[in-house]
């Protein structure tokens, strides 16, 4: 107890230096750029510790609970040696923790806008939330997939730059024939789905199965699921536009 | 008193975000791999501190980052505001006369990445899994530097009006040149960083400054142009942290100056 008292003290701390560059940025500016006053400073302030507290707590959770059960249940998968659970397990963790997003539903709901304002839609409510609903089932669904290749890949040892950059030539292909405001949602929608707790979830779900299996290392084959999730959901968001 | 119902909504918004999530890891763990979750009185008690410190951070960020950035953003790309710095109506301005807008698109990116929880979670394992070779600190400035100046170019390029895809395009033939000389370490944690650095801080304010910078620069729409910065906030982290990968070789190199050393690659893991 007493021991998690102090190592929490110490992440309040260390939170603290993290968020100095941020006030620095925003004080310099107002001062030297704006001149102008900086707003309520008790309001600032009470915002300020919340905002240091939280990314403190944020950490501790994280040590505690959100890196020990990805680890611990690749590392119990692995044991299992059953590649369909391990496969399910990695599509079901990518696909859930997007389908809920905030993030990606006010996305696709901004694209439902633009799309019904291009023409490409009916502007009715019922043609806009179906738009929406398929675009956001579309992202999901990549998500869940990249992390399918992902832990294929670090099963079977294929080699990440090429399926990234290889991905990202693809992008660049589709981009080309894909209608002119898709493109936007598509390039952000590889934004919102890496969110603060799917990352580290994510993260230890790569490490914790590089480092259960024989002939592979943490480092290079552990890392990866991440960029893959960013990258999925730009192409099947571009095919997506094309298609529909 | 306003502040404690916000952060008990901001709480609650991030339990019902967090709790599905939490339910299917410990169902998986019960029905599949067929055990009780070790320690599982203290991984509740983690996730009870993950779902309260994101909502305070939220709570935190929407009270003091989030509006003061977002004005910021507003008052830089204000016409009025340019006009009185350079003296010159909006028509008149040329790329070079927003430097105020890239000098903030630098700092605001290196800053507010150097706050991104996601990326201080991967540092930490990545210090942890490469034995201490790759720095916490190392890691999260070399990203930090990527999203400043890939969002400093962001705004330039809506401010010119260049398409996207040229910058992607050039962006990624660098990519592929560094990838194969860069140490193979460093390499999926430089992709990975990428995907990071689009969370939860960056976003919001770089959104706000792209949406800013397109309403008022004449003859760019917010609907198509506003858009891009998050692309190029993912492509050049994954550049400087290659850079930050050679760089360390090169340090090494110089520093045991011994020729031998030079025709073993596998020396190079090592350096970092």
């Amino acid at each position: 107890m007493k021991e998690s008292l102090h190592a929490l003290a110490k992440d309040m701390l260390t939170s603290l230096r993290d968020l100095m560059p941020v006030v620095v940025v925003i004080g310099v500016f107002q001062l030297f750029v704006f001149q102008g006053p900086t707003g309520q400073l008790t309001e600032m302030l009470a915002g300020g510790l919340l905002v240091v507290a939280g990314l403190a707590f944020f950490i501790f959770g994280l040590r505690l609970a959100l890196f020990p059960i990805g680890e611990g249940l690749a590392h119990a998968l692995a044991k299992k040696g059953s590649v369909f659970w391990l496969v399910t397990f990695a599509f079901v963790l990518g696909f859930g923790t997007s389908v809920a997003e905030p993030a990606l539903i006010a996305v696709v709901a901004e694209a439902a806008i633009v799309a019904a304002n291009a023409g490409h839609i009916a502007s009715s409510p019922e043609a806009m939330d179906a738009y929406a609903f398929g675009l956001r089932m579309t992202v999901a669904f990549a998500v869940g997939t990249a992390l399918i290749v992902g832990v294929l890949r670090i099963l079977l040892n294929w080699s990440l730059p090429i399926m990234i950059i290889g991905g990202y030539m693809l992008v660049l292909l589709l981009t080309s024939i894909a209608p002119e405001e898709i493109i936007g949602i598509a390039y952000d929608a590889g934004g919102v789905t890496t969110s603060t707790v799917t990352v580290p979830l994510v993260t230890a779900l790569g490490i914790g199965l590089a480092s259960s299996l024989k002939g592979r290392n943490p480092l290079t084959d552990g890392f990866g699921l991440i960029a893959l999730a960013a990258l999925a959901p730009i192409l099947f968001v571009l095919l997506y536009g094309i298609v529909a | 008193m306003e502040l404690v119902v916000n952060s008990l909504k901001f709480i609650a918004n991030s339990a019902a975000d967090v709790l599905p999530i939490m339910v299917f890891l410990f169902a998986f763990q019960r029905l599949v791999i067929g055990s009780p979750i070790p320690h599982w009185r203290r991984i509740a008690v983690g996730f009870l501190f993950v779902v309260v410190g994101l909502g305070l951070f939220l709570v935190g960020l929407e009270q003091t980052l989030f509006p003061l950035g977002r004005l910021m953003a507003k008052q830089l790309t204000d016409p009025d505001f340019l006009q009185a710095i350079t003296g010159r109506g909006i028509e008149a301005l040329v790329w070079q006369d927003y430097y105020w807008v890239y000098l903030f698109a630098l700092a605001i990116g290196f800053s507010t990445t150097l706050a991104e929880p996601a990326l201080i979670a991967v540092s930490m394992k990545a210090h942890e899994v490469s034995g201490g070779a790759i720095g916490i600190w190392g890691l999260r400035i070399a990203v930090a530097i990527g999203v400043g100046v890939g969002v400093s170019l962001g705004c330039y390029r809506i401010i010119d009006g260049q398409p996207l895809h040229y910058f992607i395009g050039a962006g990624y033939l660098v990519v592929i040149i560094q990838t194969s000389m860069a140490p193979k370490i460093i390499v999926p944690l430089a992709f990975d960083s990428g995907g990071v650095t689009t969370s939860t801080v960056t976003v919001p304010l770089v959104t706000a400054l792209g949406l800013g910078l397109s309403e008022a620069v004449p003859g760019r729409s917010p609907l198509l142009d506003g858009f891009g910065l998050v692309a190029f906030a993912s492509l050049f982290p994954i550049i400087s942290v290659l850079a930050y990968g050679q760089l360390a070789v090169l340090r090494d190199r110089i520093s045991k100056s011994d020729p031998d050393k030079r025709d073993k690659p596998e020396e190079d893991n090592h350096a970092l």
